[in-house]
């Protein structure tokens, strides 16, 4: 099985960001891979290790964006191609999903794409619909199982979450898959892979390599500012016993009238 | 200039998301101020009492394909049929809810239709010749405002970030059935079954929620069965103070959430998490019991209206976010709060 699994550099979840002259600044805190991602390179692994194949990492971002698929190989994926080229910089979803979409054609042969949920920085999740569209593809988001998985009956059934409970889907491949959480807990790289990973060669693909134009973005950022500071005034709860303060609290809680 | 907008009403077997009602709100405020028209599309089975809800709520007419083939959410026939009634319709404007099932539709709806998605939005401004609208980026910790230069632009709606409208049951309109002709280009998956959830509240739409962390496990009086591991021991424990919680969040109808410690060490479902790797929820109310606060849970729930925090550590960074707090062990604090909101909601 052929798998590529889409993976994105982002800052550590821990930082705290802010908005310095218009650019937003995650101080510094270390890149990482996007931690969803984590999971989509852990179910790539998966489903080499019970069907053969190879898991390439696909990564796009400017030429330094190297820790997610950095990440990814020291997981143990096999290769691994990064998209970068400077008129990507202000590129948007469907620009980013046409640029991801003609990678997975150019390296060809694929059965399956995996993406994670989203991204926890622009937070969108809308690549795994749009890539899979612009394939033409069937597109089966937030997978936390795959029941099957056969490409050469073509048979995928996976799981599938939703608000009020999950999908059992029977599909087909080629397919573009996004995966949650309940996957499972992703591996942690080892030391051989870590080491193999800093060694690694691999392809810079820009948009000529893709025979792709420049995209001329439809979604622009206007401007990124810090959350308004919310004023708070804690008040501590005090009293002798616990029941008196459970009971001083529940008061409290009527008297916000949010009940 | 008049706006025509196109709202999804997004639903699992005919069982509306609230928020579906919420975009009919924002659809209405847009028209208001520039003049307009709003039109509903619902896809299904048997979800014909919708498409009158839809015009009580706002929609001026609704699009109804209500066909066997659409039961289940499958989201290429499902794009396949936007596709079809935006390109007849023409909306200036398409507004869906945020929710799993819309974040694949929007998607394959921006490639079909060439255009943008602004995604998870909170506010909205069309003052100017553009729509702007402000969308939380890393988990709230930025906002960012955002335009689309193509048209239709598609806009998702954070759930309870807008008002819902009041119903007017005099209201009525056409319903126009939508015929539609799939393409057999698509490769559709088959939906073989459906697991349903245990039922409660989901942390989305949750008016209050009722969270719990690592501190769950943290009982000193509770005696695990013997033949358990510790880390078996750790999660017997967690599951009797989270136990609690479900019991406050009953009282209340309120969700239950968790920490990402609580989820990661397996005290509970993933689905419960808040905060950045989980969900990023803004209820009118919420109580955090046995949680001390990483920034990534901070960024999940800090723009709640009222948060109440229970914890044993008075330096625990969720007071710094609290209206209300008590330094206290939440197996002593919680369950005489749970009888106390009790009785003041029952008189």
């Amino acid at each position: 099985m052929k798998i590529i699994v889409c993976v994105k550099q982002v800052p550590d979840t821990a930082a705290a960001m802010s908005v310095e002259d218009g650019k937003i600044s995650w101080g510094d805190a270390s890149l990482i891979i996007n931690p969803w991602d984590e999971f989509a390179v852990e179910a790539a692994l998966n489903l080499k290790a019970d069907h053969g194949g190879e898991v390439i990492a696909l990564g796009l971002g400017s030429e330094g964006e190297t820790e997610a698929i950095k990440h990814a190989l020291a997981m143990g994926a096999d290769d691994a191609v990064l998209i970068s080229d400077p008129d990507l910089g202000t590129a948007d979803n469907l620009a980013a999903s046409q640029v991801l979409a003609a990678a997975v054609e150019k390296i060809a042969g694929a059965d399956l794409v995996i993406f994670g949920q989203q991204s926890v920085d622009s937070e969108t999740g809308m690549l795994p619909g749009q890539v899979a569209r612009l394939l033409g593809w069937p597109s089966l988001t937030l997978v936390s199982k795959f029941l099957e998985a056969n490409p050469e009956e073509s048979e995928l059934q996976v799981e599938r979450a939703m608000e009020e409970g999950n999908q059992i889907i029977k599909s087909q491949f080629p397919a573009v898959v996004s995966v949650t959480k309940d996957y499972g807990e992703p591996r942690y790289p080892s030391f051989m892979g870590i080491r193999k990973a800093s060694q690694a060669q691999y392809p810079t693909w820009s948009l000529e390599d893709l025979g792709m134009e420049s995209p001329t973005p439809v979604v622009t950022w206007v401007e990124v500012k810090e959350p308004p500071e919310r004023e708070i005034v804690t008040e501590i709860i005090g009293g002798e016993t616990a029941e008196e303060k459970a009971q001083t609290l529940a008061e409290k809680i009527m008297e916000e009238k949010v009940l | 200039m008049t706006k025509k907008i196109l709202t999804y009403v997004d639903h699992h077997q005919g069982k509306v998301q609230p928020s579906s009602w919420e975009a009919l709100g924002v659809a209405a405020s847009i028209t208001g101020d520039l003049g307009g028209e709003t039109a509903s599309l619902i896809l299904g089975k048997e979800v014909e009492s919708l498409a009158e809800e839809a015009l009580q709520y706002g929609a001026d007419q609704v699009f109804l394909a209500d066909e066997g083939q659409m039961a289940e959410f499958r989201p290429e026939l499902l794009a396949a049929a936007l596709k079809q009634v935006a390109l007849d319709y023409q909306p200036d404007l398409i507004l869906m809810p945020t929710t799993s099932r819309t974040r694949v539709l929007a998607g394959m709806a921006a490639v079909d239709l060439n255009t943008g998605v602004l995604v998870d939005v909170i506010d909205l401004d069309w003052t100017g010749e553009k729509i702007t609208a402000v969308r939380p980026i890393y988990a709230g910790k930025l906002l960012a405002s955002v335009t689309c230069d193509a048209s239709p632009v598609i806009i998702t709606l954070r759930g309870r970030a807008f008002a819902k409208p009041e119903p007017d049951p005099a209201r009525t309109g056409e319903v126009v059935q939508v015929d539609f002709q799939p393409n057999e280009d698509i490769p559709v998956s088959e939906v073989l079954e459906i697991k349903a959830k245990e039922t409660g509240v989901s942390l989305t739409d949750a008016a209050v929620i009722v969270s719990g962390g690592r501190g769950t496990a943290n009982n000193p009086s509770l005696d695990p069965p013997a033949d358990l591991s510790e880390d078996e021991a750790e999660v017997w424990k967690a599951r009797q103070g989270f136990q609690l919680i479900s019991e406050l969040a009953e009282v209340l109808g309120a969700a239950v959430g968790a920490s990402r410690a609580a989820v990661d060490a397996g005290y509970i479902p993933y689905d419960h998490q808040v905060g950045q790797t989980g969900k990023v929820v803004a209820p009118d109310l919420y109580i955090a019991c046995g949680i001390s606060g990483a920034i990534q849970h901070l960024a999940g729930m800090r723009t709640s209206k009222v948060i109440v925090a229970v914890n044993k550590d008075p330096d625990a960074p969720i007071f710094n976010l609290a209206r209300f707090g008590v330094v206290g062990d939440m197996f002593e604090i919680v369950p005489p709060l749970t009888e106390s909101l009790r009785e003041k909601l029952e008189s």
